[in-house]
Formats: structure tokens, C-alpha cells, sequence
């Protein structure tokens, strides 16, 4: 019996239709992305570039299509907009900074 | 007298040719712990039957002093042989002559023995081991890619195509092996990739080392752009010549048949299984239990492990495995292992090879990742795969046929020739935990004790529907077979199906979802 134990606890599980199946992961399962539900309110680099100007200050309200910055990514001058009405809640980025994929650029709230 | 001199004038003029890059190139080519291409192919091909083409050729490059330098077979090698006595083309890149790029001429070789292959219907090797494009010549080394692809994508489904990557494969020249039907990879030795380590940390600022971003355990577990990994190139080789035997010479014939024989190893088939289902086991078990010899030649062993696809032979004869793995995320389809299999049952089907399923699978994977990856239209090539399929196609199922995977691994509604069950199989639309929580969703949510009605409600589902009998009735499968007659039943249905015969719509060709 304790012997089983001890086999039965090198196997992971997986869940298919309430069944629960012993079996093994595969490294690329293991990791796979994620999901996370999108914060509308983190406006993120789509790419990784160089912030060339920023047009916003904190506090600032703005309309839909407003421009917010200017991120340089695959040598085109990207001009990143204002989904919505709103205002800037933070700004975390500075004309010059490199910055990666999926980096929090600017923090905005709706009005 | 004067012709002796001849003689001896082409005996010199190819020994200097065979020099390849010179002693210096060979010399650093020997350090990478890489081959040279000459010794490639001599080590593929059987002793004695390689015959070169080509080796004069020289480039036509005239502008940035190219017009000056002399390049050795324009740095690449083509000709003609032999693996266990059946003929191929082959052509291997060398990277001691000017890196092994590709200009105009070097092209040209290679699609001259594309079209040869075609030609004679003779399956054509390619060796790959080189830096991309000749920079010096411009758009002629993109015209002679172009070439390659097309001739790859028109060969396809012909001949059979076999790409070893053995040095780096950059850039567009990555298309060709990825048009070809096997890749084989070496750890250490074959970098692959579209975009290399210094373009994306110079644009992107990702740091990544050639191996991390385009290794061969990279393509062989990641990407699924590797078919055979191994850990030296004699190993490769050895692979490379081992698939040979399964294959046919073209998609007009079938592979070479041998000698029948039994499997070896005599454990019963049944004593693999565990009884309960949601126990897992290693499928290749029972793939080996059943072929001849006991002999299962495993593709794509580290991509997808949770679908196993491969060869083995049964009375002699090239038989196509497709089966799930309930050892690696309990044998799901997903995303990866639908496209693996899809594209190994049209390999199969081109070539004319029997495919055998053997079914045992829970369902979907489910995930968020999965469904965003696109499920849906990978899922879809299996369906589509087994049912364009007109070679003989016989389906065992071993334990669970659930739902959208019943269908999907080559069920009777997809036209499958035979399917047999075992008594352990369960084809339902879902496990009975499953079901009994949606059939039975009031009563287990009104009674006083919920959790003992549950299993009551989920053994009673047991009982009524999880077994080959519901199926059986209706003639969804052939027959319910005991286990240890698995391999007789095979055997006797490839027999029957011999001289199968079908016939679809006319058409241009289908629109599979890829």
C-alpha cells in the first residue's frame, strides 16, 4: 500500500469533464501563458522600442484619440492614442527609455 | 600517350575541386565538431554508390572582386546514390567554401538535382549547412531560393523529401526543410531560425543565445519544425537511413515489403492497461506488442508527446501509427498534437501507407491558452486529415472515445475501414463524472447528501454507457475484440483492405484549415 503511494504521487493530473486523469506534463504545458483578464487602464508597448516624446502630464484630461506618446518600434514612429475619454492617473516612461514588450507605460483612468 | 595525359589533366583538376574550402576551412569545420559535406554524404549513402555532378561549376558573381575568387563547386555538392540498394538524389551545402552561401550557381545545382529526383520519382536529400544568402550577388541568391521552394512545394506528396539541418539555417533558407516532409536535427550542430540572435537584440533588445532561440531541442520540442532530433550527426545518419527503409520510392508505389515476422516481446497486451481509466500508461507498449519485430520507428518523439506517431510494420508491410499518449497529459488533443498527427496521416496517405489508430483519450485540452491558440481550426486538420484519407484506415479503441475526440481519431462517421474496441473502451460524449454532473445536475443538487448521489448517479452512467455495447448496437464499431487478438484483427484487415478503392469529388484540391 505505502508503496503504491509513492507512485501514484509522481504523476500529475489533469482535469478533462470533471475526471481527474494521473498523468505527466510537458515542459511546454508547464509554460504555457497565463491569461490574465486586460486592466483597460494600463496602456502597454504592443513592442519593444525607444520612447521618442512623451504628450501627456499627470492629471491631464484627454480626449479619445488624443495623442499619449510616440514609441519607436521596427524604425516606424508609432503614435500611441487614447482608447477612451479620460485623464493620465501615472506616467512610467521618459522620451529616450528603452523599454520591452508588454511594459507599463502609462496608468489612465475613465471619466 | 596523349590521351593519358587527358586523363591525367581531369584526375587533377578534380582532386583540386575535392579540396572543398581548403585545409584551413576543413580544419575549423572539424573543430565545431561538425562533418565535412563530402564525408556526409558518404556516410548517408551506401559504400561505393555516390556519384557527383556539377563539380566544376563556378559562380558568376562579378562585382565586389568576386570576379577573382575561385569557389569549389560553388560550395555545394550534388549527385546520385543509393540507401539499401534503392536509388536517391542527394545534395549537401559545404560550409568550408565560402560559408556554404547560396549564390546563382550554387542554386542552380541544387534545383538541377531537385528536378532530377522529380524526374526519376527518387526521393531527394537535402543537407543544409549554410551562412543564407551570398550577399555579392544580390537578387540572384533570392531568385535561387525561390526556385528551391517551388520545387519543393511541387515535389511534395511525389517523392519523398528529407532536410538535415547540420550547421546553421537562417534566414529565407529555413523555408525549404520547412516545405520538405522529415527535418532532422543534431544537438549543438543545426541552428534554424528566421531572424537571428543579433537583429533581435539590436531592434528588439531580447537577448538570446543561437541555441535558446534556434536549437535542434528547440525545433524538436518546441516548434515541432524538427522531425528527429539526435546527439551527433552518425546518429542523424543513422535515422536518416532507417526511415528509408519504411518509405517508398514515390507516391506511385508502396515501401519495400520484408520478411514477416512476429513481435518479440510476448507480455499480453492486456496486462499493460490499467483497468482504471484515468490511469496512465505508455501506449508505445502495446504499438510494440502488436508489429513485427516489435519494432516502432517513433517521429516527432519530443514535440507533442501527448499524440505518438510513427512506423512499424505488420505481415511485412508499412503501417502509420496514430496514437494517443494517456502517459503524457493523459493523451488530449490539443493545439500541438492535432497538428502533428494531421500532418503524418496526409504523409501516410501520399505514400500510400495503411494508418493505424489506436484510441484512448479523455477529450479536448482545456485552457485559455488553448482556445486563444486556436483550437478550433488545429483541431479541425485531424478531422480533415482522416477524412480526405484513402488508404486503408483501421481504428482500435483501447479505453476512452469521448466526445469531440471519437470523432476526430478516425471514427466509423469519417468513412474509418475497420474499427474494432476493446471490452474496456468507453465511447460516450463525455466521462461518466462529466455526464452525470449535467444529466443528473437536479437530482444531485436536491438530494440530501449530494456528494453520495453524485457517485451514485456517475456509477449508474458507468454502468449504462461507458462500454463499446451502445456503439456496437449501432454498428459504430465492427466488432468488440479481446486484446490479445489485436495484432490478428490488424493484420487481417490490412489484408482485406488490399485493393481498396475510393473515389471523392473531382477538385482542384480541398481548402484544409492551415
Amino acid at each position: 500500500m505505502a508503496e503504491k503511494k509513492v507512485e501514484e504521487k509522481q504523476y500529475d493530473t489533469i482535469i478533462v469533464h470533471s475526471a481527474v486523469y494521473k498523468t505527466e506534463y510537458t515542459q511546454k504545458y508547464i509554460n504555457r501563458p497565463v491569461w490574465e483578464y486586460p486592466n483597460e487602464n494600463h496602456v502597454f508597448s504592443f513592442m519593444p522600442g525607444s520612447i521618442i516624446d512623451v504628450h501627456v502630464k499627470p492629471g491631464e484630461k484627454l480626449k479619445e484619440g488624443d495623442s499619449l506618446l510616440i514609441l519607436e518600434a521596427m524604425k516606424m514612429h508609432n503614435n500611441v492614442q487614447m482608447p477612451f475619454d479620460g485623464k493620465i492617473v501615472k506616467i512610467h516612461v521618459k522620451p529616450g527609455q528603452k523599454i520591452p514588450k508588454k511594459h507599463l507605460m502609462i496608468e489612465i483612468k475613465r471619466l | 600517350m596523349s590521351l593519358k595525359r587527358n586523363i591525367l589533366d581531369l584526375r587533377k583538376r578534380k582532386s583540386e575541386v575535392l579540396k572543398g574550402g581548403g585545409e584551413k576551412a576543413i580544419e575549423k569545420q572539424v573543430a565545431m565538431g561538425k562533418l565535412t559535406a563530402r564525408e556526409r554524404i558518404l556516410y548517408i549513402l551506401d559504400e561505393g554508390s555516390f556519384h557527383e555532378y556539377d563539380l566544376f561549376v563556378e559562380h558568376v558573381a562579378r562585382d565586389f572582386d568576386m570576379e577573382n575568387k575561385k569557389l569549389h563547386g560553388d560550395g555545394v555538392i550534388i549527385g546520385t546514390g543509393t540507401i539499401h540498394g534503392a536509388p536517391i538524389c542527394i545534395f549537401a551545402q559545404d560550409f568550408t567554401v565560402a560559408g556554404g552561401s547560396l549564390g546563382l550557381m550554387h542554386a542552380r545545382k541544387i534545383t538541377k538535382i531537385m528536378d532530377h529526383s522529380l524526374k526519376m520519382r527518387v526521393p531527394l536529400i537535402g543537407i543544409n549547412d549554410s551562412g543564407g544568402a551570398r550577399i555579392q550577388e544580390g537578387v540572384n541568391s533570392l531568385a535561387g531560393y525561390g526556385e528551391i521552394f517551388f520545387r519543393n512545394t511541387l515535389a511534395s506528396g511525389v517523392i519523398p523529401q528529407i532536410s538535415v539541418i547540420l550547421g546553421p539555417c537562417a534566414g529565407g533558407a529555413v523555408y525549404s526543410p520547412a516545405l520538405t516532409d522529415f527535418v532532422f536535427v543534431v544537438n549543438n550542430i543545426s541552428k534554424m531560425f528566421i531572424t537571428g540572435p543579433s537583429v533581435i537584440k539590436t531592434v528588439l533588445g531580447e537577448e538570446i543565445s543561437m541555441e535558446a532561440l534556434g536549437g535542434a531541442k528547440v525545433h524538436a520540442e518546441i516548434t515541432g519544425n524538427a522531425h528527429f532530433y539526435a546527439e551527433s550527426e552518425l546518429e542523424c545518419f543513422d535515422q536518416i537511413k532507417k526511415l528509408m527503409e519504411f518509405l517508398p520510392w514515390n507516391n506511385k508505389q508502396k515501401a519495400t515489403r520484408v520478411e514477416p515476422a512476429n513481435p518479440k516481446r510476448r507480455k499480453k497486451v492486456e496486462n499493460i492497461v490499467p483497468s482504471d481509466p484515468k490511469m496512465p500508461y505508455d501506449i508505445r507498449d502495446i504499438i510494440e506488442a502488436i508489429t513485427d519485430k516489435s519494432e516502432f520507428f517513433e517521429i516527432m518523439e519530443l514535440f507533442a508527446p501527448n499524440i505518438v506517431i510513427g512506423f512499424g510494420r505488420l505481415n511485412g508491410e508499412t503501417v502509420g501509427f496514430v496514437a494517443n499518449q494517456p502517459k503524457v497529459l493523459a493523451g488530449v488533443l490539443d493545439c500541438d498534437s492535432s497538428d502533428k498527427a494531421a500532418r503524418f496521416i496526409r504523409y501516410c496517405n501520399a505514400f500510400n501507407i495503411p494508418i493505424i489508430t489506436l484510441e484512448d483519450l479523455p477529450g479536448y485540452l482545456p485552457g485559455v491558452d488553448q482556445e486563444h491558440a486556436g483550437v478550433i481550426r488545429h483541431g479541425a486538420k485531424i478531422l480533415y486529415a482522416y477524412s480526405e484519407a484513402t488508404v486503408p484506415r483501421i481504428t482500435v479503441i483501447i479505453r476512452k472515445a469521448y466526445g469531440g475526440g471519437y470523432i476526430a481519431m478516425n471514427s466509423r462517421h469519417l468513412r474509418a475501414d475497420f474499427v474494432f474496441a476493446w471490452p474496456t473502451a468507453e465511447i460516450a460524449v463525455m466521462g461518466p463524472e462529466g455526464a452525470a454532473n449535467i444529466v443528473f445536475r437536479k437530482e444531485i443538487a436536491e438530494a440530501e447528501d449530494p456528494d453520495a448521489m453524485r457517485q451514485i448517479k456517475i456509477d449508474e452512467y458507468k454502468e449504462k454507457f461507458a462500454n463499446p455495447y451502445v456503439a456496437a448496437g449501432k454498428g459504430y464499431i465492427d466488432e468488440v475484440i479481446e486484446p490479445e487478438d489485436t495484432r490478428k484483427m490488424l493484420l487481417h484487415a490490412l489484408q482485406v483492405s488490399a485493393n481498396k478503392s475510393v473515389m471523392g469529388p473531382n477538385k482542384k484540391h480541398g481548402i484544409p484549415p492551415f
